[in-house]
């Protein structure tokens, strides 16, 4: 079998805006899913009465419903109740509402992980709760949760290939259009799994980088 | 010669438990400027308990703390301020493992006190070098040994100049080898006239540190005695027999 190149060349473009789009939805899930896990996990931390307890219940139901599911609730759903939101907007909503439980999860790990005594030693030393969670907490806390962050952030950026569920034009409605009109499904399907690799793989290899450079950095390893 | 007699901590009747546990039962002790008292007693009898709650990080349930008259088992002690001057330093060191050392011994001074950078660094370094560690200022604490570790420890809290300095076994988890040159730093202090609190397992260190040796257990303060008088002749039978152990362990 002979790949068709002409066909390839004139999908491209179609292919490098659907790519496009991923990259600003997984940018905006990746960093306001993190703003919220950071925020979310230092509640959890000072056990902030109230907010502790939404927060517990917010992560079970995003973590505990499918984000296809999320997606026709904002997508059909709140029309229902006069809320008209974008497909983008949507789409960028429920990743973060998605991806808000996970970085909450990784923070909150990694808190948990910094050994008591290490609290202490810094109490010790007449640090206030806040300068404890600035200079003590947080730092160690990172660099033990870089892992499971950075395996969400690459999570999220893959869950970006649902939204052609809300009528967005993402990279897998590209491909199932093409295939639809032209039967060319090897170019299709080949520029489809090229597309997520050129994406998915600098992010892992940044990621990769990142993990090392920051433990060099916490540790002086 | 007030300063001699000047009482730092007084200690009264304290009580605390783990659950039912009764962990400090009626513990009185009174601390002056400038002594160094032991802490002696068999495994569990509630040493570190009693240190904890002296720095705060356990609540009691029973009876007063005093540290220069500001009681500290009332409400709203602020802790952050009386941990300034009651430092501690752990068995395990707990050094911050993603800071040099300058960064660990200035991070008190700097962050909770507020000091001025440049005095404050001074301070660290002159007390760096005088626990002959001024050359690893830079490195992280996974570069140093245990005792050289144990020795910045000491260093950091003896740079936010407190007035009293808590000792929970800092040599309990170090090789031999190491022990040494942690229990000198110690002695020097006591020569300069700190005031500490030191719980150790170290009996020839307990015996020429101490200014007297306060013996516990069960938590409870079986005795308080002069060294020479404890290591010679205990005045209770708990003593007698706790001593007996150590001298069966050297054999
Ligand atoms: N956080 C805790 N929760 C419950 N019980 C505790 C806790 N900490 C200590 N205990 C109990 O309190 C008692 C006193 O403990 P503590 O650590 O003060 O003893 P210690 O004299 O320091 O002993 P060691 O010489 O072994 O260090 C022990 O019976 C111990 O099991
Ligand atoms: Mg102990």
């Amino acid at each position: 079998m002979s790949l068709d190149w002409t066909f390839i060349a004139d999908s491209l473009p179609l292919y490098l805006d659907a790519m496009w789009l991923t990259v600003e939805l997984a940018l905006i899930a990746i960093i306001v899913s993190m703003i919220i896990g950071l925020l979310f996990s230092l509640v959890l931390f000072y056990r902030i009465k109230y907010l502790s307890g939404f927060i517990v219940g917010y992560v079970e139901l995003s973590r505990n419903t499918p984000l296809l599911v999320q997606l026709f609730f904002l997508y059909y759903g709140l029309p229902k109740i006069g809320l008209h939101l974008s497909e983008f907007d949507c789409a960028a909503i429920g990743l973060v509402f998605l991806g808000g439980s996970y970085m909450t999860e990784a923070f909150r790990s990694g808190i948990e992980a910094v050994s008591s005594s290490q609290l202490e030693s810094g109490l010790s030393i007449g640090l206030s709760k806040v300068q404890l969670v600035r200079y003590v907490i947080l730092p160690q806390a990172f660099a033990i949760s870089i892992p499971s962050l950075g395996a969400n952030a690459i999570f999220l950026l893959k869950e970006t290939s649902i939204v052609g569920a809300i009528a967005l034009m993402d990279l897998m409605n590209v491909a199932k259009d093409l295939i639809g009109m032209s039967y060319k499904t090897a170019e299709s399907l080949i520029l489809l799994v090229l597309a997520y690799l050129v994406l998915v793989l600098p992010l892992s290899l940044v990621l990769t980088w990142l993990e090392r450079r920051v433990r060099h950095a916490e540790f002086g390893g | 010669m007030s300063e001699n007699t000047e009482i730092l901590l007084e200690v009264e009747n304290l009580q605390k438990f783990f659950g039912d546990r009764h962990v400090l039962n009626g513990i009185s002790l009174q601390v002056k400027r400038g002594e160094v008292t032991v802490i002696l007693g068999p495994s569990g009898c509630g040493k570190s308990t009693l240190l904890r709650c002296l720095n705060g990080l356990e609540p009691v349930q029973g009876g007063t703390i005093h540290y220069l008259g500001q009681n500290l088992t009332g409400e709203h002690v602020n802790w952050r301020e009386i941990r300034q001057h009651i430092g501690m330093v752990f068995q395990n060191y707990e050094l911050f493992p993603h800071m040099t050392v300058i960064e660990n011994i200035l991070l008190g001074p700097l962050k909770a006190q507020k000091r001025d950078s440049k005095e404050a660094l001074q301070q660290a370094e002159t007390l760096l070098d005088r626990v002959g560690l001024l050359a690893r200022k830079n490195d992280y604490p996974r570069q140093l040994s245990g005792g050289q570790k144990q020795r910045i420890a000491i260093v950091r809290a003896l740079c936010m100049n407190p007035d009293i300095i808590l000792f929970d076994e800092v040599t309990a988890s170090l090789d031999p080898e190491m022990v040494r040159e942690v229990l000198d730093v110690i002695l020097g202090l006591a020569n300069q006239g700190m005031t500490m609190l030191i719980v150790t397992h170290e009996m020839g260190f307990a015996r020429s540190v101490g200014d007297r040796i306060v013996f516990m257990d069960q938590g409870k303060i079986c005795e308080i005695a002069d060294p020479e008088q404890f290591f010679t002749e205990p005045a209770t039978e708990r003593a007698q027999q706790f001593l007996n152990i150590f001298e069966y362990n050297k054999l």
